[in-house]
């Protein structure tokens, strides 16, 4: 037995990035299992697919750069961008939407830029707007929540959906949304919450008359708010196990609720009020899992309140006043370009040194 | 001695070793534009219009070649003036002799290819502020006699216009499966059997299709013209490394 020696402090966990990502996966579980739950099997089979692309892409990548595979596959980070990306885009997008944009993921947006802890951009963001520029219809297609529908399609159903886009019987999702306007009741496909706001905000109703649709009752959109809890779950536990800090997580969701309380005290009926931003769309995930990624983001505690909060006001100002309903993806790569700027102004002060002027 | 030749201005000194050194030149000049000093690839001039026209291979061939024709045009004027030009005012008189070509080949463009005139629009006469052209006519015509400029102008065209086409037929391909298509708003009615398409897509890949498609790909092509630089850079140390083994074996 070597006798190790090292400097303080010498009480600490040594934990591998391989262990990291497990425990990311590990605190995923509960907001999949939601998703799963109220959107059904396509969220399941969405996840599988990607991951599989993962590997295939990452195998791929690590061959062509002559770089040992195997050590490098266990890392378990292509997983992770793999599943955030999978869980961000409609359950019943058809199977080759979510291979290119894992492709897209791993092969430029890691790779090329240098591989694990070299990218400037979250990678599983930056797919999901390749996705989101190159097919906005596919990609605007969400799946009803189960209490609106009253059960969901069938796995089989859900299959023939994601390869042909058809249903067995011959509807596309499309299609079923027209069905659903009609009767509301057959619906597979409709709006997300924001997305539905959005749409009747600009045809002139106001915030309340849009929240009388089925689809709201409770917090902030049937299934979505369950969602959204589930995630939050998770990511108190990454919280408690220390895989991630308070800043970034507290930072964005607080200015979050702040800018839309604002927004509520100056215009009520036609901005979104805190209950929806917080707990509609993908901010849990996001403030928890997404901008919470060590490598794109700001590396001191003080610049990481800076580019959460950035983040934060970006989704705001987006789902408020953009071109999109919501804004996870744009708001956390146009941080990830603040992010030198950000570290470069915040550099922590060393120990007993006097504070730096700024260049 | 490319060099003593690049100044000398009389162009009838017809000995063998003038030939030779013109031939150089040529040869230099064609390696340069194509390659080692293409505008696109290495000086990253006139990215602007390279990157907004390259939607497809018919649009960035039109843009392409009316490039190349202004830039052979203010080339040679360049050339044929510059001992005329005070050098403290040379700039503004550059720019008025691209501006005179670029005016000429949009009048042509709008007279006999309407169609991708209207495609162009306004990225035709913002060819007057490519500055691979007036790059070109600062760092060589103003200092070479016109047969060169002229020669000079032509291969630094055609560098920026195959990398416009590439890139092109990159995006053209990526985003809507096809090639050539629309290239009978630039070759005449007969053109429209040139149109191959190589897939069918229900859904384009919007990304190719938009500007950051267009960025990526120059980001990619840049990329492989580095790579290929890079081998080829290596092969040649491998070699010269061999023979520097092979002198010390003979020594010893």
């Amino acid at each position: 037995m070597s006798f190790y020696i090292a400097s303080s402090p010498h009480t600490r966990q040594r934990r591998t990035t391989a262990r990291l990502m497990q425990l990311v996966i590990v605190a995923l579980i509960p907001g999949i299992l939601a998703q799963w739950y109220f959107f059904g099997w396509g969220v399941i089979l969405q996840l599988l697919l990607a991951v599989t692309t993962a590997y295939a892409t990452e195998s791929l990548c690590l061959h062509a750069r002559e770089r040992s595979s195997l050590s490098a596959l266990r890392d378990n980070t292509a997983l992770v961008t793999a599943m955030l990306l999978a869980v961000s885009i409609p359950p019943l997008a058809p199977w080759w939407v979510i291979v290119i944009g894992v492709a897209f993921s791993i092969i430029v947006v890691k790779h090329l830029y240098g591989g694990v802890g070299q990218n400037l951009f979250n990678p599983a963001m930056a797919g999901y707007v390749v996705l989101l520029i190159s097919f906005p219809l596919q990609m605007s297609s969400w799946v009803a929540p189960v209490e609106l529908t009253g059960q969901h399609l069938s796995l089989f159903e859900s299959i023939h959906l994601m390869l042909f886009q058809y249903t067995s019987e011959g509807y596309s999702v499309e299609q079923m949304r027209m069905v659903a306007s009609g009767t509301g009741l057959d619906a597979v496909a409709m709006a997300t919450p924001l997305d539905h706001i959005r749409t009747d905000l600009s045809q002139g109703l106001t915030l309340s008359e849009s929240l009388q649709a089925p689809l709201f009752s409770g917090l902030a959109g049937l299934g979505w708010q369950w969602v959204n809890l589930a995630y939050l779950l998770g990511g108190l536990f990454l919280l408690q196990q220390r895989v991630i800090q308070w800043h970034i997580p507290a930072a964005l969701l607080a200015s979050l609720a702040l800018l839309a309380a604002l927004g509520t005290l100056l215009a009520p009926d036609q901005l979104p009020g805190m209950d929806i931003h917080l707990f509609s769309g993908g901010t849990m995930l996001a403030a928890f899992f997404i901008a919470t990624d060590p490598v794109s983001a700001a590396t001191s505690n003080r610049g990481r309140l800076v580019y959460a909060a950035l983040i934060g006001l970006i989704i705001y100002l987006i789902r408020s006043f953009g071109g999109y309903p919501d804004a996870i993806a744009f708001a956390v790569l146009l941080a990830n370009m603040c992010v030198p700027i950000i570290d470069k102004y915040t550099r922590p002060t060393t120990y007993g040194h006097p504070r730096r002027k700024l260049q | 001695m490319s060099e003593s030749i690049a100044d000398t201005d009389v162009a009838d000194e017809a000995s063998a070793e003038t030939t030779n050194g013109r031939f150089d030149e040529v040869r230099t000049l064609t390696q340069n534009g194509l390659w080692s000093n293409n505008p696109a690839l290495v000086q990253l001039l006139g990215l602007c219009p390279l990157l907004a026209v390259s939607g497809t291979v018919t649009n960035a061939l039109g843009l392409g070649i009316a490039t190349m024709l202004v830039l052979i045009g203010s080339n040679v004027t360049v050339s044929l003036v510059r001992n005329f030009v005070p050098s403290e005012i040379r700039i503004p008189v550059f720019v008025m002799v691209i501006a005179t070509f670029v005016t000429l080949i949009e009048l042509f463009m709008n007279a006999f290819t309407y169609g991708l005139f209207m495609a162009l629009g306004i990225f035709i006469p913002l060819i007057v502020t490519n500055c691979a052209i007036i790059g070109r006519a600062e760092a060589y015509a103003s200092k070479n006699n016109w047969q060169l400029s002229a020669i000079d102008g032509f291969m630094m065209g055609l560098g920026f216009t195959l990398v416009l086409v590439l890139l092109g037929a990159m995006r053209e391909i990526i985003g809507q499966g096809t090639l050539f298509d629309g290239a009978e708003l630039l070759l005449g009615d007969w053109a429209t059997v040139l149109r191959i398409e190589l897939f069918a897509v229900d859904y384009p890949l919007l990304l190719a299709v938009l500007p950051p498609g267009a960025f990526i790909g120059m980001g990619f092509i840049i990329a492989g013209k580095n790579w290929i630089d890079h081998k080829r850079e290596q092969r040649n140390q491998t070699d010269s490394v061999k023979k520097v083994e092979r002198a010390r074996v003979t020594s010893a």
